[in-house]
């Protein structure tokens, strides 16, 4: 049965090594087919009656995953061989193969070609390894033709050689594309699922390939992008210093500029644009060559903009279907550690950075679980012709603004223009623009609620599927109740009698922290935290721990919870709820009155909270003192002590940090969100924090002290100080100093930065230090030293992740060490195992990254979803000055934006002039792109010393921090969905300030102008005529010999003389009049408005009213009102006398009134 | 790294349970009383014996029972390139008071006052498993010496990889970093457990079953020893019945094989 066969490998990390390995070959492997008489019906994997049997080849396997993964496609034999070169080439491609032939259903049957007797081929002198497989698979091929005469078996493969070998020894085989179409009349979307033709078909000369239009292309092949340099030269070349190798990063908002991390360069290197880019993609491992110095660039300090896609990868190649410049109006929840519209590596300075093209791709990092998007809607002019059913070139568009747009090639165009699908890459040669793919699945309809968190969960990577039943059957059964075995434990502490309770967001299910407190008879007070006890329940090593330490952590999205642990488990029995009792693991400790600790212990425990509160009604316990039940008034000590710890915390140079955290309120029946508000944090909240901090700080130093070499830590590193620059840049601005030496001066001058008039200044400040900070991470206190444990945010020696156990899987570990620690159970192997330790950590950090992207997406689509159906005029401060626009942040929401000054910003709707929000989705990007965004600086000058843009007129000026605001609406689409466009206007400091806080609302009430083309020979004034308020005409004759001022305010100085103050409400500007004009003219009344109230109108724009066409016109202004508050000056004449923008005080305007009031008509 | 694939298969085509190839060849040094080449697969071992001879060292003979001496080496060109890191000294150490455990317990030395056996092993070639390869050698080459024993000695390892426990390890499952127990038995004497190693921790319930499978493998190496010495001495007799004055001349050697004869019988 064995027998031995001696056969020589090589290689291993570039030595070469002669490799003596034994191969046995055995007669006892199989066909796996009820046929085959020699089978034993205990190796049946295929069917008996299936049509045929097909053998695939590594390059099927590797590439054509989708159309086996296809259910039709069944009865698959899998050569040992391939399985082999799969594992050695793609981790997930053969954990998919795995997975298939794991499946029962599929019947695909694993061949042990390379250990069989008969089908084991020697490598032949002069044949490549490559060669020797492809001969080993058509062996095996012909072993099971000759094995099952009378039977059709089929050797796939994209290899036309390959093929026509396999016919000279009788094996019949096709190519991928073939099959498809043979099996078309079954299942027609098994030709979408074919990978693009992969260069051996194209070489076939197409025999009979007739679709696509593969020959077209091929006649005007034309190089796009540089050849990558040979794998030899490129290992060279970084040996010698030429080339440097780098993970690609590209900007999640700009998917032209891209940044490689060198350390042989010492910082990172800014790719800038396609063509440098050379196809190289997000998280590929690429090859980088410096440019010279002298075109070394800068971070773009422009908002991505159709014009700064214009010089891009020879659009004229195939200029018809150029890819749309990224969408700028965008909006994002950021990430701490992020800047909108930067890349964290770009922070830090505009001056020119080394600047690289990629030279080669050492390592692709394609996703095989694909890219989320859809099809990008055929132009106008090309619409009949997409009818037909034959397979036909399309443009996919990623919605991760990263990835570049990919050519897929489908027949179901028609059906797919309005859904979002999933799209795998298939390769990028040097001649196409884009890379090419092919259809995977399709989500579902785009703007789709449920479709979108699909795409979110999809594009994070997050696992959605349920729970396999080897989990579950680690779940004890419920009705799960503490039984007389715990509570005797001599283990466990019985804390039954203890006051605790828990205080979470309300809704809360997976309750794994509680809190008690008590005075003791000396006079401290014992301080108690109590967290779930999840390891009594989850055990090393089994299906669920394994589950869960893949999970890493339980995800929250707005309407959804993905849990890391079985549903009974999380809601039920590791949850501390109210009234029943629970398992916990306890830290208790004693603390002085001034809270500081004098002692600390750990136990498991029994515990009975006496109640779950949510934050609001603890603190509306601790707030109300006249409720003096046990309840609040330990809350009300625990508040005391927390603050306390609290204060000594910043004390020691914690960081006070915001972010902009906001909470929906959902409909529950539609399940839309109804409203949106910032998330309040209360002083209960922070109790809570500061308790949790206490017993992390702990158990850290606990658990470090025991195992030095595996406690589980998270640590905050230190951000490096050019990662402060953009803060410093716009604190500088405005005057204020940030000091980032330390963590405690940064929280001094954070303290200190504050303007008396602006309460929210601070804040603002304090979220953008938060997106200076790097992010914490998780380690393994063996592979790094002790001072690199520090935790930067909250000044702490050690930290780890105790408290919350039912959702993520840090603190399962730490739980675990800790038991060890106390000598309740030995330390399970693997978490001395520093290997498999390193990975677990590694994927907690990604699953933890990526569980907050997911979280952000959601509370983003949820915005969308939000914004959909209404629009909205919010206050928003500008967060950074860019030359051709600004960022916005709209605190109520929680999110930020571009706003561009030019009044042609990428997105139509969002074009001022135009008034209504949600443009039909008409025109793609292509046509704006071609249509050419107007040169972005014409109007604007930017000074980046003092983050302010001006307009050439002086008539605008907006510097970092102004508050201004916001109209937001949706934009509804078929390109990238659903976005919202932004409109802003400054609504200027100074304006509101002199105005006052009375006359805010009524500010945007009045207000407009327009210009569209002057529509009458209107030549005075006076010759117009307008509605007022209750729709009664005024003739404007009536205003012959009055200087009139189109607006507000001095009109009671000088009515007597002759002055008009005309108000014309409009809402074009924000929408800050909704109202109707009974509404209007009440609120005017109410504030003493004496003047002229007219009707409303629509000042800009083809509907706007002749008053402000002739005005706009007369005072030799003609650009569009800019917001409410612009004035004109009309003289005693009818003649105007000039124009004046939001921005200049009706005050200062006094002068040039008692002028015109003192000229005489 | 996968080592064993979705159906079964080992990384050099075994199934879980299955020993490498063995071959065995005896008397393969005329200068020796006893000597033997073992090889497992890709491990392979010579062991020499030299005695029963007089005690060298005066101050350590004993007058109950032999002396066994045990020398283990690796020659350098055994492991290929890949060479050992420091540490060899320790673990040849180690090595060495496994094997000469083993046979000092199989050896009757009681019937041997005052002598003393010497026990040489070179591994010539390794790829996992050179312990219980040495074990097996050294108990052929004391066999072909004709030294008294008790019982054959048969040894084997198994090892627990990706939960499953695999048979015999060679060097690519060996460095998987699992554990790995190697055992020696007395097959004859109720499989007696004469050596047990392990390195690397498991639990109790894996221990037995990986235990259990490699006393299994020991029987099956037991009786693959057997039948080489059967061979071996059956190949000596009728050498013998040829009756040749050149047989006679061969001299101690052709001696030794009646014992043995009787050895093996005893089996």
């Amino acid at each position: 049965m064995l027998q031995s066969k001696s056969f020589v490998k090589k290689t291993k990390k570039g030595k070469v090594l002669k490799v003596v390995r034994e191969h046995y070959l055995r007669d006892d492997i199989y066909s796996g087919s009820p046929l085959d008489p020699e089978c034993p019906d205990d190796q049946w994997r295929l069917s008996g009656e299936a049509a045929q049997y097909l053998v695939i080849d590594t390059n099927v396997a590797l590439h054509q995953m989708d159309v086996l993964e296809h259910a039709s496609v069944s009865d698959v034999v899998i050569p040992g061989v391939v399985l082999e070169e799969v594992k050695a080439r793609n981790a997930s491609t053969y954990a998919r193969l795995r997975g298939l032939a794991a499946n029962e259903a599929k019947r695909f049957f694993v061949f042990a070609n390379e250990h069989h007797r008969d089908t084991y081929v020697k490598q032949e002198p002069g044949e490549s390894p490559n060669d020797r497989n492809d001969r080993a698979i058509r062996v095996a091929a012909a072993w099971y033709a000759a094995r099952l005469p009378g039977h059709k078996v089929v050797l796939l493969t994209d290899d036309a050689d390959s093929r026509r070998k396999a016919g000279d020894m009788g094996v019949e085989a096709l190519s991928c594309a073939a099959y498809a179409r043979q099996r078309a009349g079954e299942a027609p979307e098994l030709q979408d699922l074919v990978a693009a033709a992969r260069e051996a078909e194209a070489a076939a000369g197409g025999s009979n390939e007739g679709g696509g239009g593969g020959k077209g292309r091929a006649a005007k092949r034309q190089r796009v992008y540089e050849e990558h340099r040979p794998m030899s030269d490129i290992t060279a070349g970084i040996k010698t210093g030429r080339y440097h190798q780098g993970t690609l990063r590209v900007n999640r908002f700009n998917g032209f500029e891209g940044w490689v991390g060198s350390e042989s360069v010492g910082q990172d290197i800014l790719i800038s644009g396609r063509v440098d880019m050379n196809r190289a993609m997000e998280g590929d491992v690429v090859a980088v060559e410096l440019l010279p110095e002298e075109l070394w660039k800068g971070a773009s300090n422009k908002l991505p903009s159709g014009a700064a896609a214009g010089g891009d990868a020879a659009p004229e190649l195939e200029g018809d279907e150029a890819e749309a410049a990224p969408d700028g109006a965008h909006i994002a929840q950021v990430d701490p550690g992020e800047h909108y519209g930067e890349d964290a590596a770009a922070a830090g300075g505009s001056g020119k950075r080394p600047t690289g093209k990629v030279v080669g791709v050492i390592r692709r990092n394609w996703r095989t679980r694909g890219y989320c998007g859809s099809l990008q809607p055929p132009k106008p002019g090309a619409l009949g012709r997409g009818s037909g059913n034959h397979t036909e070139s399309h443009l996919f568009m990623p919605v991760e603004r990263r990835f570049p747009y990919i050519r897929i090639h489908t027949r179901q165009a028609g059906t797919l223009a309005d859904k979002r699908i999933v799209v795998a890459i298939d390769s990028w040669e040097a001649d196409s623009l884009y890379p090419s793919g092919h259809y995977v699945r399709t989500l579902g309809a785009i703007g789709d609620k449920e479709t979108e968190t699909e795409v979110l969960l999809i594009e994070n990577d997050i696992n959605t599927s349920p729970f396999t039943a080897a989990v579950h059957a680690c779940v004890p059964p419920l009705p799960w109740r503490v039984t007389e075995a715990d509570t005797s434990d001599p283990q466990r502490a019985d804390l039954r009698h203890l006051p605790v309770c828990s205080v979470d967001p309300p809704g809360c299910k997976d309750i794994d922290d509680a809190l008690h407190v008590r005075r003791l008879p000396n006079g401290n007070f014992e301080l108690g935290v109590h967290i779930a006890d999840v390891t009594n329940f989850v055990h090393p090593d089994t299906a669920m721990d394994l589950e869960a330490s893949q999970r890493a952590t339980t995800v929250y999205l707005v309407q959804r919870r993905i849990d890391m642990l079985p549903k009974p488990l999380t809601e039920d029995i590791c949850s501390l709820r109210a009234e029943v009792e629970r398992l916990a693991f306890s830290v208790i400790w004693e603390v002085t009155p001034d809270a500081e600790v004098v002692s600390s212990q750990f136990t498991k425990s029994v515990i009975r909270s006496r109640a779950a509160l949510t934050y609001a009604e603890a603190q509306s316990r601790i707030d109300d003192a006249r409720l003096t039940d046990e309840l609040s008034t330990n809350l009300r000590t625990m508040n005391q002590l927390a603050k306390i710890l609290r204060r000594k915390r910043a004390d020691r140079g914690a960081l006070s940090l915001a972010s902009p955290e906001v909470k929906f309120e959902i409909d529950t029946e539609t399940h839309d969100p109804l409203d949106v508000g910032m998330y309040q944090v209360r002083e209960a909240n922070q109790m809570v924090e500061e308790m949790m901090l206490l017993a992390n700080c702990t158990v850290a130093q606990f658990t470090l002290k025991h195992f030095p070499a595996c406690a589980l830590l998270r640590r905050h590193p230190t951000p490096p100080p050019r990662q402060f620059e953009p803060l410093l840049r716009a604190a500088a601005a405005v005057g204020a100093s940030i000091d980032p030496s330390s963590s405690k001066s940064l929280a001094d001058s954070l303290d200190r930065a504050v303007r008396a008039d602006d309460p929210y200044f601070n804040k603002l400040i304090r979220i953008m230090a938060t997106r200076c900070m790097t992010q914490a991470v998780y380690l393994s206190s063996g592979e790094l030293s002790e001072p690199e444990y520090h935790h930067y945010g909250l000044a702490a020696p050690l930290y780890t992740h105790f408290t919350s156990p039912i959702r993520r899987y840090a603190d399962v570990i730490v739980h675990r060490v800790l038991m060890a620690a106390l000598g309740l159970r030995p330390l399970p192997d693997s978490l001395r195992d520093r290997e498999l330790m390193h990975g677990v950590v590694d994927n907690l950090n990604a699953r933890h990254r990526n569980t907050q992207m997911a979280g952000r997406a959601s509370v983003e689509l949820h915005t969308l979803i939000f914004f959909r159906s209404r629009q909205v005029v919010a206050d928003a401060r500008v967060t950074k000055v860019r030359s051709n626009g600004l960022i916005v942040f709209v605190p109520k929401y929680g999110i930020e934006g571009p706003v561009y000054l030019d009044d042609a910003p990428p997105a139509d709707g969002a074009n001022g002039a135009s008034g209504s929000s949600s443009s039909g989705g008409g025109v793609g990007g292509a046509a704006r792109r071609k249509g050419g965004a107007p040169p972005a600086d014409s109007n604007f000058v930017y000074d980046e010393e003092k983050q302010t843009v001006r307009s050439k007129d002086g008539a605008a000026h907006y510097t970092v921090f102004d508050k201004c605001a916001v109209r937001i609406s949706v934009e509804e689409s078929t390109t990238k969905g659903v976005q919202i466009a932004w409109k802003a206007q400054s609504r200027p400091r100074v304006l509101s300030v002199s105005v006052g806080a009375t006359a805010r609302r009524f500010s945007r009430a009045i207000m407009g102008m327009s210009f569209s083309a002057p529509s009458s020979g209107v030549t005075n004034y006076h010759q117009l005529s307008a509605l007022d308020i209750d729709k009664q005409n005024v003739d404007f004759k009536t205003l012959d010999g009055k200087v009139v001022l189109v607006f507000v305010v001095l009109h009671e100085k000088y009515a007597e003389q002759g002055l008009v103050i005309q108000a014309f409400p409009c809402n074009q500007f924000a929408f800050q009049e909704p109202g109707g004009n009974e509404e209007i003219k009440k609120f005017a009344a109410e504030h003493g408005f004496k003047g002229l109230l007219m009707d409303k109108i629509k000042v800009n724009g083809s509907g706007a009213s002749p008053v402000y066409d002739y005005l706009k016109v007369a005072s030799g202004d003609t650009s569009a009102i800019g917001w409410n508050f612009a004035k004109f000056l009309v003289r005693r004449d009818g003649t105007v006398f000039g124009r004046f923008g939001p921005r200049t005080s009706p005050c200062t305007l006094e002068p040039q009134i008692q002028e015109l009031l003192a000229a005489t008509h | 790294m996968e080592f064993v694939s979705p159906v079964g298969l080992r990384l050099d085509g075994r199934r879980p349970q299955e020993l490498r190839a063995m071959r065995a060849q005896l008397g393969v040094l005329a200068s020796a009383d006893g000597s033997a080449l073992f090889e497992m697969g890709n491990t392979k071992v010579l062991a020499a014996v030299f005695g029963p001879k007089p005690v060298e060292q005066r101050s350590r003979e004993d007058e109950k029972r032999a002396v066994v001496r045990c020398e283990y080496a690796m020659a350098a060109f055994s492991t290929g390139e890949r060479r050992r890191r420091g540490k060899a000294d320790r673990r040849a150490t180690e090595i060495t008071k496994a094997i000469r455990n083993t046979i000092e317990q199989t050896i009757l030395t009681e019937l041997l006052p005052r002598s003393q056996v010497d026990v040489y092993v070179q591994v010539l070639q390794a790829d996992g498993g050179t312990r219980c390869a040495c074990i097996n050698a050294a108990f052929l080459a004391l066999a072909a010496a004709a030294v008294p024993m008790c019982d054959m000695v048969a040894s084997c390892a198994a090892g627990y990889l990706e939960s499953t426990p695999l048979l015999d390890l060679n060097y690519t499952e060996d460095a998987g970093g699992g554990p790995d127990v190697a055992v020696a038995i007395h097959p004859n004497l109720g499989d007696r457990l004469v050596l047990l190693q392990q390195d690397s921790r498991l639990a109790v319930d894996t221990f037995e079953e990986v235990l259990e499978l490699a006393v299994a493998g020991c029987r099956k190496v037991a009786e693959f020893m057997r039948q080489t010495l059967l061979e071996h001495t059956q190949g000596l007799a009728a050498q013998r019945a040829a009756g040749d004055a050149a047989a006679e001349a061969a001299g101690g050697g052709g001696g030794g094989g009646s014992d043995e004869e009787l050895d093996a019988d005893d089996f």
